[in-house]
């Protein structure tokens, strides 16, 4: 399609402009992490790094970066094999209801967070009789992130024939043998973005986790909403934040890389449903 | 040991298929529409005036009182408008940037792109709407920005909670919407110049009809994230109440009727992904 030059710099605006909606509320808050002066008055009035060393000091952050590396961890692992079975069984095979597994693994994911919340709270506390606690948002976080190692994982074995397989058996090869050297090594990186997401998603979380977590713990993202309204705090808030997007980076570039190995891996979205296979650059 | 178990599913389909199954299935059905059902039981109990006592009987008061009470209709529909209203802002800003990736950017640019749009995602939820609450404060830098203009900004309120919704769930719309772009060939874009149509014709004619479907895709998650949110109101619109605020107020005092409110979203999700799934939006998800 030829467009104008007019219009292709009209699109090229919007795209700039969309972009600086995009980031400026990130650059923001990059900024008041060095903010000296009192308040939340816009500009900053002083430059310090002195926050930076309180951030990383601070006891209630570090325990809470703690509760949430266990619980993104724990809950990744639980999603990871729940994931990776329900979509072998999808991919590899033909059964009755085969078509409402995909909706009934999206759901955890499409249904609001404070649904979700509410109701693995009140069937942990009310008919399992289970007290909140690390358990409870593990099996909470691993149920929503489900979806993501499924829809990861089932694109990929779509695109690897299951001939790979069959040949393998029909040379010789046992049910495990096949699995380690044919079907894990085609996989894998789907498996690790799978993961990666997973536990991005965990590690984010706050509305059910809210829901879920007991009344002692905390997890980053609860430890930073309990302290945004105290002022003493805020400027430790502001650097967690920002160390935070920083350390995201790091999720980013693997994924990245994963993309770029793999020609089409999973897109990093949060969501996961979305795109789980968005097409190669 | 191993190789006994791998012969025992050999040539056993039914035994493979089963065993793949039973976690997951176990996991989501007994663990996750269990929990469902739990809730949707609890939203017919009620709750004794005096006492507090939840009283496990079978009613439609919670229901009723829903309907009835006009502050509870509000609450509904504000969370309902502001959610569709988030939808189509991000479908607004989504199809050109989502266009121009698929479309004319180069590989590299679009690479970038890809990489710029996804980033944001990566960002605590709650860091994003909490930026914006420092922003929107009154001597926030929105504000600042605005008052040589003459004009301030919305402050906190409504069209804060409009504003920001729309801001982090954006990511959401673009990538599919630029997906099932790059599934539209450039051929079928010549072909369209090629017998004589303008670009505006092409847009309305071909891409977007080939588009729509994947849009449908995008608003399933702008429209559900907020659908359920009660974090961003809470931050940037103290005063008003959306769905998730009245839910999590509830809860403590009335679970029946906390529980019976989140059954509204549960509605309206389910119809508006059975509509989604008839204008093909699945195939884009």
């Amino acid at each position: 399609m030829r467009l104008s030059p007019l219009w292709t710099n009209l699109l090229r605006g919007a795209v700039g402009v969309t972009l600086a909606f995009i980031y400026i509320p990130l650059v923001v808050i990059f900024l008041y992490a060095f903010n000296g002066g009192p308040g939340l008055g816009w500009p900053p009035s002083d430059f310090t790094t002195q926050w930076f060393g309180d951030a990383i000091r601070n006891q209630g952050a570090q325990d809470a970066l703690i509760t949430s590396l266990k619980v993104g961890a724990a809950a990744t692992v639980v999603a990871l094999l729940l994931g990776t079975l329900a979509s072998f069984a999808v991919a590899r095979h033909q059964f009755f209801g085969r078509e409402t597994i995909s909706f009934l693994v999206i759901l955890p994911i499409a249904l609001p967070g404070i649904v979700t919340g509410i109701a693995l709270s009140n069937t942990f506390t009310q008919v399992f009789g289970i007290s909140l606690g690390l358990f409870t948002v593990v099996v909470a976080h691993a149920t929503f992130c489900i979806v993501l190692v499924y829809n990861n994982v089932i694109a990929r074995l779509r695109r690897v024939s299951a001939n790979f397989e069959e040949a393998s058996a029909d040379l010789g090869a046992h049910t495990w043998q096949t699995f380690r050297y044919v079907t894990m090594p085609n996989v894998q990186t789907a498996l690790v973005a799978g993961a990666l997401l997973a536990f991005a998603l965990s590690f984010d979380e706050i509305i059910v986790t809210t829901f879920t977590l007991g009344a002692g713990d905390e997890t980053l993202p609860i430890w930073i909403f309990s302290n945004l309204f105290r002022p003493n705090q805020v400027p430790i808030v502001n650097v967690v934040a920002v160390l935070t997007v920083l350390i995201s980076i790091i999720p980013v570039y693997f994924a990245h890389r994963l993309t770029r190995e793999e020609g089409a891996a999973g897109a990093p979205t949060a969501g996961g449903a979305v795109a789980a296979e968005t097409p190669a650059p | 040991m191993g190789r006994r178990l791998a012969d025992l599913f050999h040539g056993r389909p039914r035994l493979q298929v089963g065993s793949l199954l039973a976690g997951p299935i176990g996991w989501l059905v007994i663990g996750y529409l269990g929990s469902l059902a739990v809730l949707l039981i609890a939203s017919f109990w009620s709750v004794n005036a005096l006492s507090g006592e939840t009283i496990k009987g079978f009613s439609f008061d919670n229901y009723k009182e829903l309907v009835d009470v006009p502050v509870y209709r509000d609450v509904a529909g504000r969370t309902i408008g502001i959610a569709a209203a988030a939808t189509v802002t991000d479908a607004l800003l989504a199809i050109p940037i989502a266009f121009y990736m698929a479309k004319l950017a180069s590989p590299r640019a679009k690479a970038l792109l890809v990489v710029a749009v996804l980033m944001p995602l990566w960002s605590f939820y709650l860091v994003k709407v909490y930026a914006w609450r420092t922003m929107l404060s009154a001597d926030g830098a929105v504000n600042w920005a605005l008052d040589p203009l003459g004009i301030s900004g919305p402050g906190y309120g409504t069209s804060a909670v409009w504003l920001v919704e729309s801001y982090l769930w954006l990511p959401y719309m673009v990538i599919p919407i630029y997906a099932g772009l790059e599934r539209i060939p450039n051929s079928l874009l010549n072909a369209s110049d090629d017998l004589g149509a303008k670009p505006g014709t092409t847009i309305r004619r071909i891409i977007l009809p080939l588009a729509f479907p994947a849009i449908v895709a995008g608003s399933i998650f702008t429209f559900s994230l907020t659908l359920g949110d009660y974090i961003t109101p809470s931050l940037v619109s103290p005063d008003t109440q959306f769905i998730g605020n009245v839910v999590k107020a509830n809860i403590t005092n009335n679970l029946p009727l906390a529980s019976a409110f989140a059954v509204v979203p549960i509605i309206v999700m389910i119809i508006y992904l059975l509509i989604a799934r008839r204008l093909g939006a699945f195939e884009h998800l």
